[in-house]
């Protein structure tokens, strides 16, 4: 579904990816874990091109995509992303939100748009919260409304950077939630994560990121069991025990 | 003759003057916001030309007098086009009003936390959508207070429109005090006239902001 050759970006002269060769299957859960400044964030925003890769390729459904010549606006339709920091609209109520691209994008008719809107709110568990604006939800809410919202363009990747890192700890678990159910209705997903758990449970692939680089990737049991490299085993000592 | 006297012989007058002061306001804010607005996306965009032509325009009409301007477009201009008084006055407050709308609008722009324009570009809109229906809406909520002072400054600017012949307030407070030689009094009453006119210009600005900021703002969502 994605392949990745060669990526590097810098900014200035710093090298924050150095070459990453990745590929991700239809259907597959792959999560990208390593300290932060490894890359990871960076490697996921350029899979959507809202970072321009300095060299490399990015392949998305078989066919190379060079954010020249080709129609990011069109790729982007198809691949859901979500953000550390949430950034729903603050102007416009949840239903707002999730209609906004389907209705001014894809060109959907509003009372469709809300049907399928309020079928997604259900999913996450927020259904009464269609009418209320952003800023009375709380992070873990605000964070599955924001899921919704991608969900609305009805992608076929999603891509989550770093989704529960700003939330307070009793709030991560309702988010997680509603990712494990995505993950197990077939979605593929990229995530970007601190929860080593919610990896070690969820993922196909595990890719260990350090300075710019994929030094390890394989199963959860694997990375997570029997690291093959010193530098895998010194962080996962210092997050996952 | 005392205070009330004046008052009383000044009050068609001015209150004739008030209003063409009001119009004066209205017409030179309206196309001054157009201007800034035009002017504020001139200064973001990544063109170089626009880009210099934004930076030019507002270097040069903050750099000089207003009075400077409005002589220039009455009387520099009138080989080419003639213009009236008032129409000359509302061009030259409307393009000097601009420059300082261009640089309230920009900051309000830049100053919407960049996940906003990420968040929409991420759901496939173009960026000119995302900055119609995500950005300057928030954008221009968050420039109403500064805005609000631009237009009373403005409304106090259109004052010197007196100098090329206009007819509005400060230009009528010249005329009766030849008139009636109450320098003070006359002027005084004059002064209260704009005090008034701010006044419910600044009432007029709380409304909208508080209307517009029902339930609506946050700083983070």
């Amino acid at each position: 579904m994605i392949e990745v050759k060669k990526l590097k970006k810098s900014y200035g002269s710093v090298h924050v990816l150095k070459g990453i060769d990745l590929k991700v299957e239809k259907s597959e859960v792959v999560v990208l874990i390593g300290a932060s400044g490894s890359g990871k964030s960076t490697l996921l925003r350029c899979l959507n091109f809202l970072e321009m890769p300095d060299s490399g390729e990015i392949c998305f459904e078989g066919k190379k995509v060079n954010p020249q010549y080709n129609d990011l606006n069109q790729m982007r339709q198809e691949i859901g992303m979500v953000f550390q920091h949430f950034h729903l609209f603050p102007h416009r109520t949840v239903m707002e939100n999730l209609i906004e691209a389907p209705v001014y994008v894809k060109k959907m008719k509003k009372e469709k748009a809300r049907q399928l809107a309020l079928e997604l709110l259900e999913k996450v568990g927020l259904g009464d919260k269609a009418h209320v604006y952003p800023h009375s939800l709380s992070g873990g809410q605000k964070q599955r409304v924001a899921i919704a919202r991608a969900l609305a363009m009805r992608p076929k990747v999603m891509l989550f950077d770093e989704p529960t890192s700003a939330l307070d700890p009793e709030l991560v678990g309702e988010v997680l939630a509603v990712m494990k159910e995505l993950a197990q209705e077939g979605m593929t997903m990229v995530i970007v994560t601190h929860e080593m758990g919610f990896a070690r449970e969820v993922a196909d692939q595990v890719m260990f990121l350090d300075e710019g680089a994929i030094i390890e990737s394989g199963s959860p049991e694997q990375i997570f069991e029997s690291p093959r490299e010193e530098r895998t085993r010194q962080f996962l000592s210092q997050v996952y025990s | 003759m005392d205070i009330i006297e004046i008052f009383q012989a000044t009050l068609p007058g001015f209150t004739r003057a008030a209003w063409q002061t009001v119009q004066l306001t209205f017409w030179s804010l309206l196309l001054g916001t157009v201007i800034g607005l035009i002017i504020a996306f001139f200064k973001i965009s990544r063109n170089v030309v626009l880009k210099g032509i934004a930076t030019v325009y507002i270097t040069v009409i903050r750099g000089t007098p207003l009075i400077v301007q409005i002589f220039a477009i009455y009387f520099g201009l009138s080989h080419m086009v003639v213009l009236d008084s008032f129409m000359a006055g509302i061009h030259a407050l409307a393009i000097h009003a601009g420059a300082y709308i261009a640089e309230i609008f920009r900051g309000a722009i830049q100053s919407i936390d960049k996940g906003q324009m990420e968040a929409a570009r991420s759901l496939g809109m173009k960026y000119s959508l995302a900055m119609r229906r995500i950005i300057l809406p928030q954008a221009f909520r968050r420039s109403i207070p500064s805005l609000g002072n631009q237009f009373i400054i403005g409304l106090k600017d259109s004052s010197l429109v007196a100098y090329i012949g206009g007819t509005e307030l400060w230009a009528s407070a010249l005329g009766a005090a030849a008139d009636n030689f109450a320098q003070f009094e006359t002027y005084f009453i004059n002064g209260l006239y704009y005090l008034a006119l701010v006044l419910i210009f600044t009432f007029l600005l709380q409304w909208i902001e508080k209307h517009l900021n029902v339930e609506k703002r946050s700083v983070s969502a």
